[in-house]
């Protein structure tokens, strides 16, 4: 152990977490623990959902049949936890904070006070969304997406009194961890880079994390102006969002004002669809950087790879109205979105197109004849996004996405293309970073089994949810038997779904066990496992932080004897 | 279940049943089709190249810039893609139904839809929140003293002549609701506080499911109706049956 320690990146020979501690790296240990809480109860209410949607009348221990408003409450909480407390937090607050600082060159973050405030700050929202089970009418019913007057209105259903109330607090809470923690990852991206690193020598990695934070900026501070004034119409007698007379269960709710709903879709989406892109963006960054190391060759242009990381950032912005083609917004005002849309899926495809083009020369880096299991995870976040992003060509069509808006087809989309892809990404980075702050290799055979099954079992849960949705099968319906069996036809599809994705969810104790196992019993990895280029990979030998001499994509260079440069190396000529 | 001639059975798309219908089928699968393609293409690649061994770098090309062709003809695929989808939203959706064509209103509320005819006067009586009142049969709050609601028809069926355009209005009395009919794809929000109008002509007669695509509660997965698409005299008939 403490030879290896001689050889472990610098910055992985302190041992020890503390979640009380304003170091970067325990903070990012911190949020990549609550985003694994969040991913097993996340997991788990999917599972229960799964059961019940394609065997309805199993009873469940300690809960009997699962009524509707069970249904519903497990929906909303799947779709909270795993949008907010795992895709927006573990990429970008827990992979960022762990590396971001090291590939600028820094030794910290801007603000370590305000770190450690952001992480606490988002551990309590995920308390207080917790506790929304426990209270009386249980969790919210309404969906991730809370539409007023539903969410605006108690009596509309179980759940939407005190719960509804909790996950405004919580999201509210959320914002105001995120906006902190994006300000931090901004302002160590603009002030706190070494010397030598100029914004077009950053690591796409770096500049994900930047996008995606000017992105959380913009969008959830909108967002949080949306619960602010939700709450207002829930409590404070303001009608913002309900329309100045509403007949709920026979009774008559007159209001003085007379709001829409839509304003709601608008600014929630607002936020909603660059949401997407936060989670996203750094797996493509990373997915970037790793089929540049796996294949030993620069991406085809450097720059264009920043531009479209930009590109996607900005129009991520301009097409919030897709979500919107059957809301009652103006008819005209689809054209400009479906044009938007249609536009965000150049600078995606010129990615694609550039890992592809690069992949396609073949000659895959190798480990012992097996490819490690960082870069199959990479080409499974690349085949995820394939996947998930070509459908994004047929939603963009107003009148295709009419019919297919709300149904399981839109489930399959953003469950291939944000789930998988983003978690993909999560793997990737998990493999490839585990050396970096532990000194340690993860396990590859275990790496090789999770990755098969966890591919596999993905497609074979998720694909099939497309032909759900062309037959018409809408999101959210809590059974599909009885005597309105309109899609009682589905239950064999859906029972199909169900299986594999219990196979899903059981896959993931082996990445579990290898993580944990990995920890202490990991082969030494010695410094620079990868034979990288960024800064995290700095030899410890050099000790201080170095100038910066060149851009992170000097692969398939002769060097030193190597086929890499890394960014800390002066040019031979000065050596 | 019975077997109805617009209901879902299979594991894609069921019947059309619309005149706009067909167009949109052919959308839908040319749109399909080429994403298909795409995607068999280049998984087929990164299939291949996760296989390939290395090569002699030294007979490598410059790899241009980001396969410039290929972005070019993806480029030109998406744009006809949009434009032929702009050309058929604004044919389905930038002008109003036909002044001729059939009223109808429609209704959402949790979680039952209502259908309204206005009968022979051809005009929609008033309505009132305070007036609606499920339990004594009034649950649009159909204002009795306005002479033009005398006729008006509430239903909780949907029957509509075959070949015929329908002007439906759409309103909801509590949450926002999803008009949805698969068969006639054909799929609105019902939004409270607004009267939202689609327009769409049936021309197959048979029997269609109707269901909200739009979490309203608990009971969303039961907020379904049924279209029933009949002959201009069944119509007729059925109109005036319900009239006495």
């Amino acid at each position: 152990m403490k030879d290896e320690a001689a050889f472990a990146p610098a910055a992985a020979r302190r041992s020890g977490w503390s979640p009380f501690s304003r170091d970067h790296r325990d903070v990012a240990i911190s949020y990549l623990l609550l985003s694994l809480v969040a991913v097993a109860v996340g997991t788990l209410l999917s599972v229960v959902m799964r059961l019940h949607l394609a065997w309805p009348d199993v009873k469940l221990p300690f809960w009997g049949v699962i009524k509707p408003e069970d249904y519903l409450a497990l929906v909303t909480m799947h779709g909270t936890m795993m949008i907010f407390f795992v895709l927006t937090t573990a990429p970008q607050n827990g992979f960022g904070n762990l590396v971001l600082p090291a590939q600028v060159g820094a030794r910290e973050m801007a603000f370590p006070a305000i770190n450690l405030a952001s992480f606490w700050t988002t551990f309590a929202a995920f308390t207080v969304l917790i506790s929304a089970f426990f209270v009386r009418g249980g969790a919210p019913i309404s969906g991730w997406t809370s539409y007023p007057p539903f969410s605006a209105i108690a009596s509309t259903g179980p759940g939407q009194g005190l719960g509804m109330d909790l996950w405004l607090a919580s999201i509210a809470l959320f914002c105001i961890g995120s906006s902190m923690a994006a300000v931090n990852m901004l302002t160590t991206v603009v002030r706190r880079r070494c010397a030598g690193m100029t914004m077009g020598r950053m690591p796409l990695t770096v500049w994900a994390w930047f996008v995606s934070a000017l992105s959380t900026l913009l969008a959830f501070s909108v967002l949080f102006a949306a619960l602010v004034m939700l709450f207002c119409d829930r409590h404070c007698g303001t009608s913002f969002f309900v329309p100045a007379s509403e007949i709920v269960n026979g009774q008559l709710l007159a209001r003085r004002g007379d709001g829409s709903p839509l304003l709601w879709l608008h600014l929630f989406w607002f936020f909603g669809h660059p949401e997407v892109y936060i989670a996203i963006l750094p797996g493509m960054g990373l997915a970037s950087m790793l089929v540049m190391n796996f294949t030993r060759r620069r991406l085809p242009s450097y720059r264009g790879m920043i531009a479209t990381t930009i590109l996607i950032g900005l129009l991520g912005f301009m097409v919030w109205g897709h979500h919107m083609f059957v809301s009652g917004m103006n008819p005209y005002a689809s054209t400009a979105f479906a044009l938007t849309t249609m536009a965000i899926a150049l600078p995606s495809s010129a990615t694609v197109l550039a890992w592809l083009g690069t992949l396609a020369r073949g000659g895959l880096r190798r480990n012992g004849g097996d490819i490690p299991a960082a870069m199959l995870f990479t080409l499974g976040f690349i085949s995820f996004f394939v996947s998930g992003g070509l459908t994004g060509p047929v939603l963009a069509q107003p009148n295709l996405d009419a019919y297919l808006h709300n149904t399981f087809f839109v489930v399959a989309h953003f469950h291939l293309i944000m789930g998988m892809a983003a978690v993909f990404g999560l793997f990737a980075a998990t493999h490839y970073w585990f050396p970096f702050f532990n000194g340690r290799l993860m396990n590859e055979r275990l790496g090789r089994w999770h990755f098969w099954l966890t591919l596999v079992s993905a497609y074979l849960a998720f694909f099939p949810m497309h032909f759900a949705g062309m037959a018409g099968e809408p999101r959210h319906f809590s059974q599909l038997t009885g005597s309105l069996g309109t899609f009682a036809h589905l239950i064999p599809l859906h029972r199909w779904i169900s299986a594999w994705a219990f196979v899903l969810a059981a896959a993931q104790m082996l990445f579990l066990t290898n993580v944990f196992h990995s920890l202490k019993q990991g082969s030494p990895a010695g410094s620079n496992p990868w034979a990288a280029t960024t800064l995290e990979w700095l030899p410890p030998a050099l000790g201080e932080i170095p100038a910066v001499h060149c851009s992170p994509d000097e692969y398939g260079v002769r060097h030193a004897g190597r086929d890499f440069k890394g960014q800390w190396e002066p040019p031979p000529e000065q050596e | 279940m019975t077997l109805l001639a617009g209901a879902p059975s299979s594991w894609w798309m069921p019947a059309n049943g619309a005149a706009h219908g067909a167009a949109f089928d052919h959308e839908m699968v040319l749109s399909l089709v080429i994403v298909g393609v795409l995607m068999i293409i280049a998984k087929a690649i990164l299939v291949a190249s996760a296989l390939s061994p290395a090569r002699e770098r030294a007979a490598e090309r410059p790899v241009n810039f980001f396969g410039l062709g290929t972005l070019i003809v993806l480029t030109v695929v998406f744009a006809w893609l949009l434009i032929r989808a702009e050309r058929m939203r604004a044919q389905q959706r930038f002008t109003g139904a036909d002044p001729t064509a059939m009223q109808v209103e429609v209704v959402g509320e949790q979680f039952v839809w209502y259908f309204r005819y206005p009968g022979p006067d051809a005009t929609f009586g008033t309505t009132r929140p305070e007036l609606v009142d499920a339990a004594a049969g009034n649950p649009l709050g159909l204002d009795r003293r306005d002479s033009r609601a005398a006729d008006d028809r509430v239903t909780s069926e949907l029957v509509l002549p075959v070949d015929r355009e329908v002007d439906v209005r759409l309103r909801s009395l509590d949450v926002i609701h999803g008009f949805f009919i698969p068969g006639m794809r054909v799929k609105q929000n019902a939004l409270p506080g607004s009267t939202l109008h689609i327009h769409f002509t049936p021309d197959l007669i048979g029997e269609y499911p109707i269901v909200c695509s739009q979490v309203c509660g608990l009971g969303h997965y039961r907020m379904q109706a049924q279209l029933r698409v009949v002959n201009e005299a069944d119509f007729e008939h059925w109109l005036t049956g319900r009239a006495k």
